[in-house]
């Protein structure tokens, strides 16, 4: 799902108004467009802020305000591989704590951070659904139930 | 000779994809279908020869040859595994039978029969219908989907919009994953029913970002419809009805409908306050449906098998069947959809057999993380809104979280505020000061403070009562229950406490 940290190319204000154009015609057009802005981008660049702002006549503030309130939008480019495990209940009635403290440890990371060398970002998610396979995870937008910290670390090349 | 490998979440997170490549390497071409809801055994393949269909499961690439030999044990016929024989499918009888994305394998499993008899009916005779089905909003908050109906069509205005809620953002829950993943058309046919009930010609799926699979799935799913003139012109009437998919961006408070409406219209997803209700001024302060996943799928069979037929299954006020989902440590877990009714005991102990781990039962939460729990002391509670309501719980969206011996409850109760915290939309001062102060006031009693005991019931209280939605004024659910039930676990210093 999430594109890896490549940096804003000298085009991307065109492909941003292009974004904003393709989406333009919806009713409460903002998600839609940040999606496809983080999607082509892997976050969501300061440049995009003018435009967007412009195209729906919404403050800076408005914008920002949105953009925060969704843990899902970035400001900012995330690792090369993004892990997401579950802190829910029904992963934690499955050793769902104690699996993720190891992987974070292992990766010498807290939650929402970064590795030094950019390598992965790791983030809480609040239920994935795989509830009766728990415990669960994602890695770089694919699935993974019944997870141990041996097969995220694996997955993650660790 | 078909054979049938599901491509739903679960099972795909648990191979399934490996699993039917090796089909295909030998040559097979696999239908992937939705899920049978028996977690436990996926990847769950069957395969269909001379009318007759036999599971195997789970199933490992390894183990693909050996099936095609005949050398591997089958479970025999899904039907017939006592998981499964034991439900009454209404809702999900198409999900894991038929191909998802296959029209005409919906229309001959009774697809679209209920949206013709509903075109005939015109909008006074669906409501009429909804009403005598009993269906309750199956998201959590059970109000009557008829009078909510009603509502709609009765108010004025030139647009009218059906949401369906699809943000299920309920840890131990699953039921709106699998049926967009396992039998999509449902949900659009129960969102054109809703359509011509109330005068609405445009709808909204609203699915959250951590359900990839559902996204691909619904969307493939209305862009079919499109093609076939079920949505657009709808079935070559003078209706109209169109669906767009809106993915969310992972915030958990969007599951609460005035806050998804905010989200749908691109603002931070903060709760409205209500009245106005969103029936009356909803999505661009329009008159708008907002319903659950699985209200919308129960539409078409309610149609398609008469009103009287739904009704004739539930407990009391609780009419017809729950899907009810079995999660966390649980030996066999999944999605079990039976008529209200059936005691919580049953369900854990009998159905899902216990937990996974084979140490007892210590607690199960119902109802998602603003849930409470239930002591095997409880267990005889008939699943039912009404029943659960009067042991201090809720069923919530009916997802069923399994805790063994070693669940520490207190960790639980703080967890729920702590949750709470992160979800918090910050609209309303109990939730957004409230669920902090909670994590606080937990850490002061594992630290030795009893005297923070009549504090936390206060705080509770407090968010129970003043808060504008469900998240502030339930997260007190889980906190008293456990408090309730486990007062040894708030007593005094833990030594392990971190």
């Amino acid at each position: 799902m999430t594109s890896p940290s490549h940096a804003v190319r000298p085009d991307g204000l065109a492909e941003i108004d292009a974004i904003i154009a393709a989406h333009l015609w919806r009713e409460g057009p903002l998600l839609p467009i940040l999606h496809a802005v983080q999607a082509a981008f892997g976050f969501i660049p300061q440049a995009a802020h003018a435009p967007i702002c412009a195209a729906l006549n919404i403050t800076k503030a408005e914008l920002h305000g949105v953009i925060s309130f969704y843990h899902d939008f970035r400001d900012k480019p995330a690792g090369v591989h993004v892990l997401k495990i579950c802190r829910a209940e029904a992963c934690q009635a499955m050793g769902g704590a104690a699996m993720s403290a190891a992987v974070l440890a292992k990766l010498g990371l807290d939650w929402h951070e970064t590795s030094r060398d950019g390598r992965v970002t790791v983030e809480p998610v609040y239920c994935l659904g795989l509830c009766a396979c728990a415990p669960a995870a994602m890695v770089d937008g694919k699935l993974k139930a019944r997870v141990t910290p041996e097969i995220l670390l694996a997955e993650l090349g660790a | 000779m078909k054979i049938y490998v599901p491509r739903d979440a679960a099972a795909r997170a648990l191979g399934a994809d490996a699993v039917a490549a090796a089909f295909a390497d030998l040559g097979h071409q696999v239908i992937r279908n939705g899920s049978r809801g028996m977690i436990w055994l996926e990847p769950l393949v069957e395969i269909e020869e001379n009318g007759m269909r036999r599971a195997y499961g789970p199933v490992a690439p390894g183990d693909v040859a050996g099936i095609l030999a005949g050398s591997v044990e089958s479970l025999g016929p899904v039907e017939n595994i006592p998981f499964f024989a034991r439900q009454t499918r209404l809702t999900f009888a198409r999900c894991g039978l038929i191909d998802p994305l296959n029209l005409a394998d919906y229309e001959a499993h009774g697809g679209l029969k209920g949206l013709r008899r509903a075109l005939e009916m015109g909008s006074d005779g669906i409501i009429a219908q909804m009403k005598e089905s009993g269906l309750r909003g199956r998201g959590g908050a059970g109000f009557p989907t008829g009078i909510k109906w009603e509502t709609v069509a009765r108010a004025a205005g030139p647009q009218k919009y059906i949401v369906c809620n699809a943000d299920e953002g309920d840890s131990g829950t699953f039921a709106d994953r699998m049926i967009m993943e396992g039998d999509p058309f449902s949900v659009i046919e129960g969102m054109v029913i809703a359509g011509l009930a109330v005068g609405a010609s445009k709808g909204y799926i609203y699915i959250r970002s951590e359900y990839p699979d559902a996204i691909e799935v619904m969307s493939r799913a209305v862009r079919i419809c499109h093609d076939n003139n079920i949505l657009g012109r709808v079935l070559h009437t003078t209706h109209e009805f169109d669906i767009e998919i809106r993915v969310g961006a992972g915030a958990y408070v969007c599951g609460e409908e005035t806050s998804l409406l905010n989200s749908l219209e691109g603002k931070r997803g903060v709760v409205r306050a209500k009245p106005p209700l969103p029936a009356l001024e909803g999505f661009m302060g329009r008159p708008t449906v907002v319903n659950n996943v699985i209200s919308l799928a129960t539409v078409p069979v309610i149609f398609e098998k008469g009103a009287d037929h739904y009704a004739s299954f539930g407990l009391g006020r609780s009419k017809g069947t729950m899907p009810i989902q079995i999660a966390g440590n649980v030996a066999r877990g999944g999605l079990f959809e039976t008529g209200f009714g059936m005691p919580l005991g049953a369900l854990v102990n009998e159905i899902a057999g216990g937990t996974a781990t084979g140490r007892p039962v210590k607690a199960v939460q119902v109802g998602g993380p603003l849930g409470a729990y239930f002591a095997p002391a409880k267990f005889d509670t008939p699943f039912a809104y009404e029943e659960f309501d009067g042991q201090g719980g809720l069923i919530g969206h009916a997802g069923v979280v399994v805790f063994d011996d070693a669940a520490d409850m207190r960790a639980m109760a703080r967890f729920a505020m702590e949750f709470c915290a992160v979800e918090s939309c910050g609209k309303c001062t109990p939730c957004r000061i409230g669920a902090v102060r909670g994590v606080e006031t937990i850490d002061r009693i594992a630290a030795g403070d009893a005297s923070a005991v009549p504090l936390l019931v206060d705080l509770c209280e407090t968010m129970k009562h003043g808060s504008l939605c469900a998240l502030g004024g339930f997260t007190p659910y889980p906190v008293m229950s456990a408090l309730e039930q486990f007062p040894e676990e708030f007593a005094g210093r833990r030594e392990a406490a971190a």
